[in-house]
């Protein structure tokens, strides 16, 4: 081999190799950060044609109305669980921290979290709608036909 | 009245706009000199009329027309004057609105500042610009007109601005995207006109290259001034999110920056001809991709506004045309492209298709976090979402090369470098950067994470070796003043990139490493310590906005039990639409920033708080803006001022 030819080579491997490992480092990476949304009554009766149920311990996204009354705050803490509802059964959620401004009892948020029990999610991140008009559009979807309860936040009793 | 004659004006700039397109592309296909004479001001004359449109706009808003259905919808009448204003660009029609008046003028500003140029690749520029404007005037005029009427039923109050986008960020964010999205449309033209004239040399580098600078820097700015308002408005102290919206301006702008490097290789050297067509015609096609993705409506963000699935069609149609007419062009053409110089592996040459290659990477991974979520729902597969983790993982990974051939690349020169030559300089750089490094994490952290050393130091690698390089270059003159003054705008546009670039890491690796956050419930007089700072709640007092009431909690911050500063950290309730907004406070300091966010009333006078505390976070928009800076800086180069006589058409 000529040493053009041998120089040649040398860059196709390094490219190949190169290429290579990028689109394995993302696939990996991919694999490991790719959560699914699941609506309360998937995440309890399975979701799709296969009635697939997410296993313990999985991180996934969960998308519903909180149920009015559900809303359950810890005196000393900020710890705070409620329930979400699309159709079905109901799925528990545990947070801890602040809720963002326009979570609200009978509104349509995202959670994000890792399950605990069949029906029981520890939350990491709860996004609420950011106005009137909108609406995560999987929530949109899931919780079709169920009526929207107006705020109930009183703003006097501050102090 | 006048929302007609703004609508009437955006017909009649629509109509110059189709003569722009036709006229100078005939006139330059046919070697009409004529023709060809009245790109520019046809060109004037669509600025014109489009600035007529957006005013009759800002009019109808200023004065509270809620007959127009336009601002009706995003403004009311106890808003602010400016909010009024930026309210014509808070929605969606009138959003691309000021695109077009974007659009409109940067066609008007090349067609003025490009007398030098001859007239067959004048014409085709300001002709490809002409298309541009078409597509978005049709598309404004068929499918998102803000002058639409609400009679003979209309509503006495709007129903106000969005609450996020009243703040100081949000009216001046995305003017300066729009303009850096739209500006490299003229990058775009001018890669397509010299496809078109079949002359793809240095010159075409040459000319396109400022244009490009000025384009980037607005985007680099858009960019920063977005994230700054996600922090300060968001109220979670966060900067980037990964969200689809943000990775739709982050994509063109990693394109760009490729472009501008590839542009430079090609203008110096005559090399990377036809990728530096290619990667001009990619970052307007990404500035477009971007637009289909915020307003088709098929990802839901902050920034998703009422969406409708014919407008997305739409611009899928028109982005269909703009990627395809402009590859197929390239791929007739691309064959006629010869690179003239050459160049060993050990070469600024070598250097730069090296950035690119990462640069481009960069962007297929954010396009692929982007775009797979969304086909996996179109697919019916179900949806999915792809975390930040993705995003922070391959970014990290790509980094390291990156930065340390970003420190070497300056270094090298053109064609060939004896490596004996470079080995000193680098080792004294790589030295000095680990020592300085590791002397600022050590005296401030008591726990260093091997990946955040890694980042610092690779971030003070880039500034050490940009200095050493100014250092060799300033003394090989008689005097540092002479020095100085050769280096050229060009020169000093590198550095101020590069250091930007390097405060971006610097301020995003340690905010990242060592912010601190506290959610807490407090009572009047608790105090609560967080790293050297100890925040005493004061209780919370009511607040009346123009707009708005809520509560603002009153928080003393001390050092030592030294008053460093009050914060009022608000959460206010927007008479109109009722919804609630977090107004966090800030502290804002060089090396660290205090962060409190009210939250929500507990029990027994008690509230929650958010406390953070973020170090070094200002330096990623200070980097940002040096950056931005590095793209203005160009425009002064007198190299790009040069006006030749050469104005005869040779077609």
């Amino acid at each position: 081999m000529n040493p053009r030819r041998k120089k040649r080579l040398l860059a196709v491997v390094a490219i190949i190799f190169g290429v290579g490992a990028t689109i394995g480092l993302v696939l990996y990476a991919l694999q490991e950060n790719i959560n699914l949304f699941y609506t309360p009554s998937e995440l309890v009766e399975g979701k799709g044609p296969n009635k697939e149920k997410p296993h313990i311990g999985q991180k996934l996204r969960i998308g519903g109305m909180v149920v009015p009354g559900s809303v359950v705050r810890d005196e000393s803490s900020l710890k705070v669980s409620f329930k979400l509802i699309d159709k079905g059964p109901m799925v528990t959620i545990n947070y801890q921290g602040i809720l963002p401004d326009l979570f609200r009892e009978g509104q349509g948020i995202v959670a994000q979290g890792v399950l605990v029990k069949a029906n029981e999610i520890d939350a990491f991140e709860v996004l609420a709608k950011h106005d009137e008009e909108y609406m995560p559009a999987e929530v949109a979807e899931a919780v079709k036909g169920i009526k929207h309860e107006k705020p109930t936040y009183n703003l006097d009793n501050g102090n | 009245m006048i929302p007609e004659l703004g609508y009437f004006s955006l017909t009649l700039a629509m109509v110059l706009s189709v003569l722009l397109c036709i006229f100078p592309l005939w006139g330059a296909h046919t070697g009409n000199l004529r023709l060809m004479r009245a790109a520019p001001s046809l060109a004037i004359g669509q600025f014109v009329f489009v600035l007529l449109s957006f005013a009759a706009l800002v009019y109808a808003s200023l004065t509270d027309d809620f007959t127009v259905s336009y601002v009706a919808y995003h403004s009311s009448s106890t808003l602010p004057w400016y909010y009024k204003i930026t309210s014509t660009w808070g929605g969606h029609e009138g959003a691309i609105l000021l695109w077009l008046v974007m659009q409109a003028g940067w066609t008007a500003v090349v067609a003025m500042r490009s007398q030098s140029l001859p007239w067959v690749l004048r014409a085709r520029v300001l002709g490809v610009l002409g298309f541009l404007g078409v597509g978005f005037m049709l598309y404004t005029l068929l499918m998102s007109s803000p002058f639409e009427r609400l009679l003979p039923y209309f509503p006495v109050e709007g129903r106000d601005l969005n609450p996020l986008l009243q703040d100081p960020g949000m009216i001046i964010h995305p003017p300066l995207l729009y303009m850096g999205y739209v500006g490299l449309s003229v990058s775009f033209s001018f890669a397509i006109a010299a496809l078109l004239t079949g002359k793809l040399d240095n010159t075409w580098a040459k000319w396109s290259r400022p244009w490009t600078m000025t384009a980037w820097g607005f985007l680099t700015l858009g960019i920063t001034i977005g994230s700054w308002w996600a922090y300060s408005e968001l109220g979670w102290g966060g900067w980037w999110f990964w969200d689809p919206v943000e990775n739709a301006s982050l994509m063109p702008w990693l394109v760009a920056t490729a472009l501008l490097h590839s542009l430079s290789t090609t203008e110096k050297r005559g090399v990377f001809k036809s990728w530096t067509v290619l990667l001009a015609i990619a970052a307007f096609s990404l500035s477009l991709l971007g637009t289909f993705i915020v307003r088709s409506g098929i990802i839901v963000s902050v920034h998703a506004f009422a969406s409708d699935p014919n407008r997305g069609m739409f611009i899928l149609a028109f982005l269909a045309i703009v990627v395809g007419g402009g590859l197929s062009l390239y791929a007739l053409r691309v064959s006629q492209v010869k690179s003239e110089g050459r160049y060993k592996f050990a070469s600024r040459e070598v250097a730069l298709w090296l950035n690119n290659i990462f640069l481009v990477v960069a962007t297929l991974i954010v396009l692929l976090g982007t775009l797979l979520p969304m086909i996996h729902k179109e697919l019916g597969l179900g949806s999915i979402s792809i975390g930040e983790p993705f995003f922070n993982k391959m970014f990290a990974i790509l980094l390291v090369p990156f930065a340390i051939l970003m420190g070497m690349g300056p270094l090298l020169r053109w064609k060939q470098n004896k490596w004996s030559m470079l080995q000193n300089k680098f080792a004294l750089s790589a030295v000095v950067s680990l020592v300085a490094t590791a002397a600022w994490l050590y005296s401030s952290y008591d726990v260093i994470a091997p990946i955040t050393f890694i980042a610092t130091a690779l971030a003070v690698w880039i500034v050490v070796t940009t200095v050493v390089d100014l250092a060799a270059k300033v003394t090989i003159h008689k005097t540092l003043g002479e020095g100085f003054k050769r280096l050229g705008l060009s020169y000093w546009a590198m550095v101020l990139g590069h250091v930007g670039l390097a405060f971006v890491i610097a301020g995003v690796t340690l905010t990242s490493a060592y912010s601190v956050e506290r959610d807490v419930s407090m009572k009047p007089g608790d105090t609560v310590a967080l790293n050297e700072y100890q925040y005493r709640f004061d209780g919370v007092k009511p607040i009346r906005g123009a707009n708005y009431s809520g509560h603002a909690g009153v928080v003393t911050v001390l050092k030592n039990d030294k008053q460093v500063t009050v914060l009022h950290a608000e959460k206010r309730r927007y008479d109109i639409g009722m919804q609630f907004m977090t107004e966090a406070a800030v502290d804002a300091g060089f090396t660290r920033d205090l962060y409190l966010a009210l939250g929500e009333q507990l029990s027994q006078g008690a509230w929650s708080l958010r406390i953070y505390h973020k170090p070094y976070v200002r330096w990623m928009w200070l980097g940002g803006i040096l950056i931005s800076l590095a793209g203005f800086l160009v425009l002064g180069d007198k190299r790009y001022r040069q006006k030749s006589t050469k104005q005869e058409a040779s077609a």
